[in-house]
C-alpha cells in the first residue's frame, strides 16, 4: 500500500469517525451524569430526517443543521423527562425512542417528498461543503507532513472540525469546570450532589440536552454532510456503535477520539476491499469487511478489552434517601 | 412552651442561663409520612457549644427530626430558631447557608473523587476549579492542624478507611463554614480506636465553639461524650435531661418506656464435649483473594464463642463457609462427622441436616426475602420439613400459619400478624422472625451474625437472653459481632479477627476493650499486652 492510498483511508476514516464520535460524546455526556442513552440511534436517524428534509425545503444547509438539532433535542427531552422526572427505566426509554425514530422519519419524509421514505438529494447550499483549510496547496510539497494535511485534515465540512474540536472542550469541561465536577458527581453518587445543595435533576437534564445537541450535530452531518440527504435508516446502527467506542475508551473524552477513529478506520477499509487484496493477496469477502465494526462492537461489548466501570450511578433514578 | 407527653416529663431542658441565644430551637415539628406520625410537635432547645445527644430506638423519629433540620424534609407544621431567629429550610443549600453540617450515617462521598474534590463539590469558589482546589488545599491543612483532621488531600476516597472517609465529610461540612454539625450514628462503623479519634475531634471542635449534635442509640457513647440528652420515642420528644445528672438506665427505661435489663444475666458457662472443629481453614473470593488465611478454633456443647473484629476482617466467609455457601479448605468437624467444603456436596440444606442452623449478618438479603409474609418466611429453610406437608404434592399452609402463629407468640414478634410482609415489620422484629426459625429448630450448633445490628434496646435484651438460653440448653454457639459491648457481655471466649487470621482469645472475664481494641486493629499478641498498650 502506498502513502497515496493510506491517505485516501485516513480521509475516510475521519469522514466516516466524525459522526461516531459527536454521538460518542453527547453518551459520554449523559452517562457520565448517570443516564444511560440507548437512544443516541434514534436521534440521530431523527436530526438527519429534520436536517435532511428542512435543508431540502428552505435550500440552507444551516437552517437544516438547526432543524436537526430541534428533532434530537425533542427525543432528549422525552428521554429526559421519562428517565429523570418521571424515574422511568432508561433502557425502555432509549429503545422506545429508537423505534419510533425509525417509523416516523420514514413517514414523514414520505409523507412530505413521496420519495420511498427518503429526502431529496441536496445540491450547492442545501449541504455542507468541504472546506479547504489555509495553507493546504502551498504546504502540499513539505514531504509527509504536507501531503498528510492537505489530504487528511483539510477538505472537510465544518461539522467534522466541530467534533474534532468538541474532545479537547469536553475533557476541559469535565475536569476543569465546577460544571464538570458536579456532572461527574451526578454519575457516581447524586446523594453527594443532592447534599451538597445543587440540583440532581437540573445537571441531569443539562447532560442529556448536550446528548441531544451532539446527536443533533452527528445526525445532521450524516444527512448533509457525509451524505446528500436523509434516506431510510441511514445511521445503520452508528448509535451502538458510538455505544461501544464509548465503553471501550472508559467514558472518557480523548479515549472516545481514539475508539470512534479506530471504528471509523473499520468502515473506510470496508470501501477499499482492493487494498485489502493487495495487502494479504486474497480477497477477504465485502460482507465481511462491512461486518468488521459491528464485530468490533460485540468484542468489545462483549468485555473483551479489560475492565471498563461504568459511572456507579448509572442507569438508577435518583430518589430522595436519608 | 412546656409539652407535657406520655410520662408528664417536661420535653425540654431550662433555657441556657446569660443571654446568648441557643444554638438550636425546634417549636411544635410535626411531620407524618402518610399515615405514620414520624415527629409528632417535637420541642428541642440545643446550647451553643455543646455537644447534644439524641437517642431513641429504630424509628424513633431522630433522624426524621434532623432531615428537617437539614432540609431534606419539610416539616407538615412548626418552627426552626438558628442562632435565635426564625429560619425555614427548604433544602439542603439552606442548611448549609445557616451553618448547618450533615453527616449522615451512610457518607454522601464520590468514591472515585479525590478528598480534595470532595470537600469543594457544591462549594466551589467559581466556575472553574483551580482557585478552589487551591483554596481548599490550604484551609485543609489549617483544619487539619486545629482538630485533627488530617486527610492525604489527593487520596481517592475509595482508597481511604471507613475512619478517614467520615473525616472528609466533617472537613466538608467545616469547610462550608458550618457552626452546627449534625452526626447520624457516627461510630457505627468504627474501631474503637477510631471512635475515640472521633471523640476528641469533636471535643476540639466543641472547645471552638461549635455546637454538636449526635444521634446514636449506644448508651455509652452519649454518657462519654454528650453534654445534654434528648430521648425519643416513638416520635415524641420524651425528655431532655443533662448527662451529668442521669445515667444509663435511666435513659434506656426512657428509650422503651420500661426497665431494661442493660446486660442479660448468666450464669457460669458448662462446656461439654467438642461440637465444632475448625482447622486451618482458608477461603478465597472469587478474585483468588484470600479472605480467610489459616483459621482454628472450637466450640464445645454449652458455651458461646464471641467473634470480634471490624467488619470485613474474615468474619462473613467464616459463617458462609460454615452455613454452606461458600466454598474453603482445611478441616471442618461438626460433632466428629467431617464437613464437605468443596461445595459439591454441600449447602445450606445439608448443613441444617447436620445440625447447623443459621442466622445470617444481613438478614434482609440472606435470612428473609421481603416481599414474602411472615409465615412463608418462617418456612424458609425447612420447607420440606414432614409437619410442613399435607400429601406428597401440596404443602399444609395451615399448620405453616398455626406453628407461626406460635412462634410469633413465643417470641412476642409484633406485629403478630401471620399475612404480612417481611419487610413491614420493623428491625428488630425482623430479626426475631429469623431467630426464631433458627433457634426453634434445636440446632447443635447456631451460627448467628450480628444479631442485634438495627434491632433496638428492647429487642437486643429479648434476643441476648434467647441466645444464653440455647446455650445452657447445651448448644454450641458461634456468635459474630462488631458490637464490643455484646460480645463482651454475652460471649464465654472471645477471638479477634483481623485480616484473615484469629489475632488472639480472650476471656471476657479478664480482658478489656481496649485490648480487644488492638488485637481488632491487627496488633500482634506482644504488643497488645493488657498494660496500657500504646497504639
Amino acid at each position: 500500500m502506498d502513502y497515496a492510498t493510506l491517505l485516501q483511508i485516513l480521509d475516510s476514516t475521519l469522514r466516516l469517525g466524525t459522526p461516531l464520535l459527536l454521538a460518542c460524546l453527547a453518551g459520554l455526556f449523559s452517562e457520565r451524569s448517570g443516564i444511560f442513552d440507548i437512544g443516541l440511534e434514534g436521534k440521530m436517524l431523527m436530526a438527519a430526517m429534520c436536517s435532511g428534509a428542512v435543508a431540502a425545503l428552505s435550500g440552507s444547509v444551516w437552517i437544516g443543521l438547526l432543524a436537526g438539532i430541534a428533532g434530537s433535542m425533542m427525543f432528549a427531552v422525552v428521554h429526559g423527562l421519562a428517565s429523570i422526572t418521571f424515574r422511568g427505566n432508561q433502557l425502555i426509554s432509549g429503545v422506545a425512542l429508537n423505534f419510533v425514530a425509525s417509523g416516523i422519519t420514514v413517514l414523514v419524509a414520505q409523507d412530505l417528498f413521496h420519495q420511498g421514505g427518503r429526502t431529496p438529494a441536496l445540491t450547492g447550499n442545501a449541504r455542507f461543503n468541504a472546506i479547504d483549510l489555509p495553507f493546504a496547496e502551498s504546504l502540499r510539497g513539505v514531504p509527509v507532513l504536507g501531503p498528510f494535511y492537505a489530504e487528511v485534515v483539510s477538505g472537510h465540512s465544518a461539522l467534522v472540525y466541530v467534533a474534532l474540536l468538541a474532545v479537547p472542550v469536553t475533557w476541559w469541561l469535565l475536569y476543569r469546570t465546577r460544571f464538570g465536577l458536579r456532572l461527574r458527581a451526578v454519575g457516581e453518587n447524586p446523594a453527594s450532589v443532592d447534599t451538597a445543595g445543587v440540583s440532581v435533576v437540573r445537571l441531569r437534564y443539562a447532560a442529556v440536552g448536550i446528548a441531544g445537541l451532539l446527536c443533533g450535530l452527528a445526525g445532521a452531518y450524516m444527512a448533509t454532510g457525509l451524505q446528500a440527504g436523509f434516506g431510510r435508516e441511514m445511521t445503520a446502527g452508528r448509535g451502538y456503535i458510538a455505544l461501544a467506542a464509548l465503553i471501550f475508551a472508559k467514558w472518557r473524552p480523548w479515549q472516545a477520539l481514539y475508539a470512534t477513529m479506530l471504528f471509523g478506520f473499520l468502515q473506510a477499509l470496508a470501501l477499499r476491499p482492493d487494498v485489502i487484496e493487495n495487502i494479504f493477496g486474497f480477497a477477504v469477502p465485502i460482507p465481511l469487511l462491512d461486518a468488521l465494526p459491528y464485530i468490533l462492537t460485540v468484542v468489545v461489548l462483549a468485555g473483551f478489552v479489560g475492565k471498563a466501570i461504568p459511572p456507579r450511578a448509572g442507569g438508577e433514578p435518583y430518589v430522595k434517601e436519608r | 412552651m412546656s409539652v407535657d407527653t406520655e410520662t408528664g416529663r417536661r420535653a425540654t431542658a431550662a433555657p441556657p442561663s446569660g443571654d446568648v441565644p441557643p444554638a438550636i430551637e425546634l417549636r411544635g415539628i410535626s411531620k407524618a409520612f402518610g399515615s405514620v406520625q414520624a415527629n409528632k410537635d417535637i420541642d428541642i432547645l440545643v446550647a451553643r457549644g455543646t455537644i447534644h445527644g439524641i437517642i431513641g430506638e429504630n424509628g424513633a423519629g431522630k433522624s426524621t427530626l434532623m432531615s428537617i433540620l437539614y432540609g431534606f424534609y419539610k416539616a407538615d407544621k412548626g418552627e426552626i430558631f438558628i442562632g435565635g431567629k426564625l429560619t425555614t429550610i427548604p433544602d439542603s443549600q439552606s442548611a448549609i447557608r445557616a451553618g448547618i453540617g450533615m453527616v449522615f450515617q451512610h457518607f454522601k462521598l464520590v468514591q472515585n473523587f479525590t478528598v480534595l474534590e470532595n470537600v469543594i463539590l457544591g462549594a466551589e469558589e467559581g466556575r472553574l476549579l483551580a482557585p478552589s482546589l487551591a483554596k481548599a488545599r490550604k484551609v485543609l491543612a489549617e483544619l487539619a492542624a486545629e482538630y485533627e483532621l488530617d486527610v492525604d488531600p489527593d487520596a481517592l476516597v475509595q482508597d481511604l478507611s471507613v475512619g478517614l472517609q467520615q473525616r472528609v465529610e466533617i472537613l466538608k461540612a467545616l469547610y462550608r463554614h458550618a457552626d452546627i454539625l449534625i452526626l447520624d450514628e457516627p461510630t457505627g462503623v468504627l474501631t474503637p480506636d477510631e471512635a475515640d479519634h472521633l471523640f476528641r475531634i469533636l471535643q476540639g471542635l466543641k472547645d471552638q465553639g461549635k455546637t454538636i449534635v449526635m444521634i446514636t442509640h449506644k448508651l455509652r457513647e452519649i454518657m462519654e461524650i454528650t453534654d445534654n440528652v434528648s430521648v425519643m420515642r416513638r416520635g415524641t420528644m420524651v425528655a431532655t435531661v443533662k448527662t451529668a445528672e442521669t445515667s444509663p438506665e435511666d435513659l434506656a427505661e426512657l428509650m422503651v418506656g420500661r426497665k431494661v435489663l442493660m446486660h442479660v444475666p448468666k450464669g457460669p458457662a458448662n462446656p461439654g464435649k467438642v461440637v465444632l472443629e475448625v482447622e486451618n481453614l482458608a477461603v478465597r473470593d472469587e478474585h483468588k483473594v484470600e479472605r480467610l488465611r489459616g483459621i482454628s478454633l472450637q466450640i464445645r456443647a454449652g458455651e458461646i464463642l464471641g467473634i470480634a473484629g471490624v467488619a470485613g476482617n474474615g468474619q462473613s466467609e467464616l459463617l458462609a463457609v460454615l452455613g454452606g455457601f461458600a466454598n474453603g479448605t482445611g478441616k471442618i468437624r461438626v460433632n466428629g462427622v467431617e464437613l464437605d467444603l468443596t461445595g459439591r456436596h454441600s449447602d445450606g440444606q445439608s448443613r441444617r441436616a447436620q445440625g447447623i442452623a443459621h442466622v445470617p449478618e444481613d438478614r434482609q438479603s440472606l435470612g428473609l426475602i421481603m416481599d414474602f409474609t411472615a409465615w412463608e418466611n418462617m418456612a424458609f429453610g425447612y420447607h420440606n420439613a414432614p409437619e410442613y406437608q399435607k400429601n406428597w404434592l401440596l404443602m399444609d399452609n395451615d399448620a405453616l400459619r398455626a406453628d407461626t402463629d406460635k412462634k410469633m407468640a413465643t417470641y412476642d414478634i409484633r406485629p403478630p400478624i401471620a399475612t404480612l410482609a417481611a419487610k413491614n415489620f420493623s428491625g428488630g422484629n425482623q430479626q426475631k422472625i429469623v431467630v426464631a426459625r433458627e433457634m426453634e429448630r434445636n440446632p447443635d450448633l447456631l451460627l448467628i451474625g450480628q444479631p442485634t445490628r438495627g434491632v433496638d434496646i428492647g429487642a437486643i435484651e429479648f434476643i441476648h437472653k434467647q441466645i444464653i438460653a440455647l446455650r445452657d440448653a447445651g448448644k454450641a454457639i458461634l456468635l459474630v459481632s462488631v458490637e464490643l459491648d455484646e460480645i463482651m457481655s454475652i460471649a464465654d471466649r472471645i477471638a479477634v479477627m483481623f485480616d484473615g487470621r484469629i489475632m488472639g482469645e480472650r476471656d471476657p472475664a479478664t480482658t478489656n476493650e481496649r485490648e480487644l481494641g488492638l488485637l481488632m486493629a491487627g496488633m500482634g499478641e506482644a504488643s497488645a499486652a493488657p498494660t496500657k498498650g500504646a497504639a
